[in-house]
């Protein structure tokens, strides 16, 4: 077993092994929703609190999905901001569903550092499903999964990410995932959104273009562009941005002949990526979803398999 | 804080006092009526106390102009009294508290209170009042009645002025009574939402950043009416290096420009952020999961870069930077125990201050001359304070007895402040206030 950590808070702190035991787990997981009787008794008795701050649904569910095909109880937990307005904060709430006494918490939370907060304070297993813009490690993962079935995911390898570099959680926990297993990251957003100092950290290159940032690359992840950003001064309009930064057939082309292209979701067609592309051959983006309920399973199976001493 | 008619001898002192430019060991030094009265190499008066210090450092009471003290409004933060009894524990016998209080600082009345507040306090309390009515950066304080009224400075602090004008007529208006504004400087569209230092760790972990520039550009504002004007003017706890470059430069034309650093900048860099031991040894006190995130690490202006860091350090050796300030902001602890982005700017200092600055002089930034020049007579000068910020003979007897060899380790639930936000908790320390004497009387004693 190569996964001996209490929780799972980000890929930041992943060893190459760590990951590549998670991904070999998930390989095995992958199988049951093939099956007519989509369950195991792996985790059967145990509880699993989807506890979400922010709205999501997508990865809501695939967590949900995830734990009920491994038999636990999942219960799923929206606290609205506006409980959070009334007063009761985060370690209080927290406190409250640990007396509960749950095995696994999976959180999502719109401020960075939410999860190792709880973490921090709860006796159950804590998996990060998003914190503000730091990290969204199971995203990431189901990332090197998909990436794998297609690559071969090591050196020699190359991936373009592209769009709201500054504000992605999903960015960073598939920058630390690549780079430690030694990917080649090639990154690219508006200098708006592009982090002060992010060419300091080993393994990325930043290109000012797509153009470059394509060029030859295996595989190429697009960034939802968060529309509401525009008020925020980082763009002049969705129309200046696609003709910019989004990702068509002509731009398609400058990768590598066999290009993968990938998504998180939820895609704004015509704005980061054409329908053309999102629905084209070399799209992955619906196996990405499918592979995040083997992966969560496998994640949730490695931290609520056992009980941590 | 009324002169008491006992006297105190202090004997076999080595006393460091940047004022009389003296740095000598084996003198005595006579207290009476609150003054100082004599200092020597033997002085045989009856005195109603002897003590004799074994050769312990004595050094006047540490001024520090830039504090916050909560009350009226936040009592369940501070209060005036808790604050000087923490004062007083770190060697800081007159404290400037700022206007940030609710109802805000900004008439006599709330000036009168706090003092009146401040007459059972172990520290003398210096009122710093607003510059704009509520510090809304709209009208002027009436600084005439402030003045009178006892108020020290002004500062809308936190809450930069942002309107040009406005700063340029309170600058001149304040001139009229000699009171120095201290400027937070700071521009809030560049500021918006950041809780870090803009920089790598920003970068890598998705907190919103504070640009340097958000900093540089007021100072840049803030010097040039300055300048313009002829006035003088206090920039509030430099965090950058190219502030720090701003700040010599206008010196070296002649604008009558001073600055302060706090501990914290001058200690920790951005690293802190995601590790708060940050190479420093603590003790066990600190869970492993209290080491990242902390929002002891949270402060307005941010931790910076080590570059700027190394900056601060120099600029305090050649006096660039005047002043040691702790920007002591104390919070409840509920209220720092929440996400990162959510906590409110603001850690403590006021009990760890002086025993950074002893490790200044360990670190050899700082000789002890010069240590007391930032801590006691750059604030004098600045607030206009005459009586104090050294210890000639006639000056208040404001006074702190420091043991250099004490080895001791910070432990917040010690303090005399209502607050634990500090980010220094577990450091251990060599050199410690072990007395602290305010108008010749003995205020703490460790």
């Amino acid at each position: 077993m190569g996964f001996e950590r209490k929780d799972l808070l980000g890929t930041r702190d992943l060893s190459a092994i760590e990951i590549r035991s998670l991904l070999e787990s998930a390989e095995s997981f992958k199988e049951i929703a093939e099956r007519p009787l989509k369950k195991v008794p792996a985790l059967r008795g145990k509880t699993v609190v989807n506890l979400f701050f922010e709205p999501s649904t997508r990865t809501r569910t695939s967590f949900e999905i995830a734990a009920k095909r491994l038999s636990a109880d999942a219960v799923n937990m929206s606290v609205s901001t506006s409980s959070v307005v009334k007063g009761e904060s985060l370690l209080d709430t927290v406190d409250n569903i640990q007396a509960m006494a749950p095995d696994i918490i999976v959180v999502r939370h719109k401020f960075v550092g939410a999860a190792h907060m709880i973490a921090g304070r709860v006796g159950a297993r804590v998996v990060n499903a998003g914190d503000g813009a730091n990290e969204h490690p199971t995203q990431a993962l189901l990332d090197m999964l998909t990436i794998s079935e297609h690559k071969r995911l090591g050196p020699g390898l190359t991936v373009a990410i592209i769009g709201d570099i500054a504000h992605s959680r999903v960015a960073r926990s598939n920058i630390w995932a690549l780079t430690t297993l030694g990917v080649t990251v090639r990154v690219c957003a508006p200098p708006t959104m592009l982090p002060r100092e992010l060419e300091k950290i080993p393994g990325l290159v930043v290109c000012e273009r797509p153009e470059e940032a394509l060029a030859g690359v295996d595989v190429v992840m697009m960034l939802r562009i968060q529309l509401e950003r525009q008020d925020r001064l980082l763009f002049p309009s969705i129309r200046d941005y696609a003709r910019i930064f989004g990702l068509n057939r002509q731009r398609l082309d400058l990768a590598a002949a066999d290009a993968i292209v990938m998504h998180p979701g939820p895609i704004n067609r015509g704005v980061e990526i054409t329908s053309e592309v999102a629905d084209g051959s070399r799209a992955v983006i619906l196996n990405q979803v499918s592979n995040g309920v083997a992966l969560r399973m496998a994640v949730l199976f490695l931290l609520g398999g056992q009980s941590y001493e | 804080m009324s002169s008491n008619n006992s006297s105190l001898l202090l004997k076999n002192i080595r006393l460091i006092d940047a004022g009389q430019n003296r740095d000598e060991k084996n003198l005595d030094i006579l207290l009476r009526d609150g003054k100082v009265a004599e200092i020597a190499p033997d002085i045989s008066f009856a005195a109603d106390q002897v003590i004799d210090l074994d050769g312990a450092w004595v050094m006047p009471g540490a001024i520090d102009l830039h504090v916050h003290l909560r009350e009226p409004g936040f009592e369940y933060k501070e209060t005036i009294l808790s604050g000087a009894r923490a004062a007083v524990a770190g060697g800081f016998t007159s404290i400037a508290c700022m206007a940030n209080t609710r109802p805000v600082n900004d008439s006599a009345a709330v000036t009168r209170f706090i003092l009146e507040q401040a007459r059972s306090a172990p520290a003398k309390v210096l009122p710093i009042a607003a510059i704009s009515k509520g510090m809304a950066g709209e009208e002027l304080v009436e600084m005439g009645d402030l003045s009178a009224a006892g108020a020290v400075a002004f500062s809308d602090d936190g809450k930069t002025v942002a309107n040009s004008k406005l700063l340029r007529h309170a600058l001149e208006y304040a001139s009229l009574f000699n009171k120095p504004l201290l400027c937070h400087c700071q521009d809030n569209a560049l500021f918006a939402d950041g809780v870090i230092h803009e920089g790598l760790i920003s970068a890598a972990h998705g907190l919103p950043g504070i640009p340097t520039l958000a900093e540089d550009i007021d100072i840049a504002r803030s010097i040039m009416l300055a300048e313009y004007l002829k006035v003088p003017i206090h920039i509030c706890h430099l965090s950058t290096a190219e502030g720090v470059r701003l700040v010599r430069s206008a010196k070296d034309r002649g604008v009558k420009v001073t600055a302060e650093a706090t501990p914290h900048h001058l200690f920790l860099d951005e690293r802190a952020v995601i590790d708060l031991a940050c190479g420093e040894v603590l003790d066990d006190s600190l869970k492993p999961n209290q080491l990242r995130y902390n929002t002891v690490t949270k402060m307005s202006p941010p931790l910076r870069a080590t570059t700027d860091v190394s900056a601060l350090r120099e600029a305090l050796a050649d006096g660039t930077i005047d002043v040691i300030a702790t920007d002591h902001a104390p919070h409840e602890a509920t209220e720092k125990a929440v996400e990162y982005e959510l906590a409110p700017f603001g850690v403590i200092g006021l009990e760890t201050a002086v025993a950074l600055g002893l490790r200044l002089i360990n670190e050899k930034v700082l000789t002890p001359l010069e240590l007391t020049a930032r801590l006691s007579l750059a604030p004098a000068e600045i607030l206009g304070l005459d009586d104090r910020g050294s210890l000639a003979v006639g000056m208040a007897a404001d006074l702190m007895i420091v043991d250099p060899e004490l080895e001791w380790t910070v432990d917040p639930e010690k303090f005399y402040s209502k607050a634990r936000n500090t980010p220094f908790a577990g450091w251990r320390m060599q050199g410690r206030v072990v007395k602290t004497i305010v108008d010749g009387k003995v205020v703490f004693n460790l």
